[in-house]
């Protein structure tokens, strides 16, 4: 059967379309480690990450691990990504989404004490978004399931 | 099949499905939304009048240049409605939020816009490649028509999330895998209006800006999963199919009431330029100088 011209040039822009997107996958897998914005404390514990040079770590803020420097401007902090942490150390005015129990990028230099000297610290927002009292709620019903003793 | 069937049908669905969501799935949690649909819907379906029942007739400039006059004004009445209710949903009825205080009301411009920029994207490059396929001339002055709207809509969701970063997260600008693909989405919208402007002859530039377009189609998923396949400082996305918002009922509406609005523009927008397009590069036909006599007379 012969094909008509216009039905022949649908059929090459997909196959031309599809050998684009095939490409488009291959770079970007090449690419996937220097894809990345912010490096895991686990990739840091594992050491994955860039040596000698500054880079980007990210993950939650640990509960009670904020504490406020002498001077009034350092400040010292963990971040976690539930399985291992990462002392943080940085000067400077924090965002306003920081917050313990929240997310939160670094940027800076891991020494070889394991202490992470950080340039800038940035707040990583999260999707949820909901009325001050709904927030209130939550945590209050959560509160109560956590003071309700367990039967034994 | 004729368009006009298709148009026709297009709209009942709209509204069946905006009348059934009222009904059964949210009651009157969305009610606004299931309004505007139901509007959408019924404009649609009055809409289908307007073509004929061949379906290739509407392929030629010059019954497509009449049909999109008639259509222009009830895309633009609704995208004036749609604007004026979303924005009292999203500054006077949705609540504020519990972490970024009302900050966050920019999401009211910045996600539909965001969202606009990535679909009139795909529309572009969809006829775009119907141009290329069937060598029609109406399908590439759409493409042409389409693209500063979604250059603008890049650039609003660029410059909003920007001003939104500064207090939110610290910084105007960092260049992770959400961002840079959305910068990248700019300059391919900016250069296919380049590149179609560079050639002189009408039909080479629309092949030439076809095949940018099309090309140019694999950033749009790039942006969309960005989030999801890399760690990026953008967070991911509060709207997902299958899955119900991570945000209060009144915030979601608000969003969607501006996103339904930021459409109707984008179609009325987009019909208004491309009988300008039309025009120009009718010119030379009889029928366009007939038209011109007339509106001289």
């Amino acid at each position: 059967m012969a094909l008509k011209a216009r039905h022949k040039r649908f059929i090459l822009i997909g196959i031309g379309l599809g050998l684009i997107g095939l490409a488009a996958m291959l770079i970007l897998n090449a690419f996937q480690s220097n894809m990345v914005f912010f490096y895991t404390p686990t990739q840091a514990a594992q050491g994955d990450v860039p040596k000698n040079t500054s880079f980007r770590i990210g993950g939650l803020v640990e509960e009670n691990s904020f504490k406020r420097g002498e001077d009034g401007l350092s400040v010292r902090f963990v971040i976690t990504d539930t399985a291992k942490t990462v002392p943080v150390l940085y000067k400077g005015v924090l965002p306003d989404l920081f917050k313990e129990g929240k997310g939160v990028v670094a940027q800076g230099k891991l020494g070889e004490d394991g202490m992470f000297t950080a340039s800038e610290v940035l707040a990583k927002h999260d999707e949820n978004y909901m009325p001050p009292e709904a927030a209130e709620a939550l945590k209050q019903a959560q509160t109560q399931s956590n003071t309700v003793v367990m039967p034994k | 099949m004729s368009l006009k069937k298709i148009i026709f049908a297009l709209g009942l669905i709209i509204a069946v499905s905006a009348a059934a969501l009222i009904f059964f799935a949210h009651g009157l949690k969305y009610i606004s939304v299931n309004v505007a649909l139901l509007a959408l819907g019924a404009v649609l379906m009055r809409q289908s009048a307007y073509f004929s029942d061949n379906f290739y007739q509407h392929a030629s400039p010059q019954t497509f240049y009449p049909t999109a006059g008639r259509m222009i004004p009830w895309f633009a009445w609704l995208a004036v409605v749609f604007v004026i209710y979303g924005l009292y949903i999203s500054f006077a009825i949705a609540p504020t939020d519990f972490q970024q205080g009302e900050a966050y009301r920019i999401i009211f411009v910045h996600v539909p816009a965001a969202w606009m920029s990535m679909v009139i994207y795909l529309a572009m490059a969809f006829w775009a490649g119907v141009g290329l396929a069937l060598n029609s001339k109406l399908s590439a002055m759409m493409a042409q028509a389409l693209a500063p709207t979604g250059a603008i809509f890049t650039l609003l969701a660029l410059v909003t999330g920007s001003l939104w970063g500064k207090p939110m997260w610290g910084t105007y600008w960092v260049w992770d895998a959400r961002l840079t693909s959305e910068l990248i989405l700019l300059f391919l919208y900016l250069g296919f209006m380049a590149l179609q402007a560079s050639i002189d002859e009408p039909r080479k530039a629309d092949r030439a800006g076809a095949l940018l377009a099309l090309v140019g189609a694999v950033n749009i998923p790039i942006i969309y999963f960005s989030v999801k396949w890399w760690n990026t400082l953008h967070q991911g996305s509060s709207i997902n199919m299958g899955a119900a918002p991570k945000m209060a009922a009144t915030m979601f509406e608000g969003m969607i009431l501006m996103a339904l609005a930021f459409w109707m523009y984008t179609i009325a927008v987009a019909l208004i330029r491309v009988r300008c397009i039309i025009l120009e590069r009718e010119r030379n036909s009889g029928w366009v100088k007939e038209l011109s006599l007339k509106d001289h007379a």
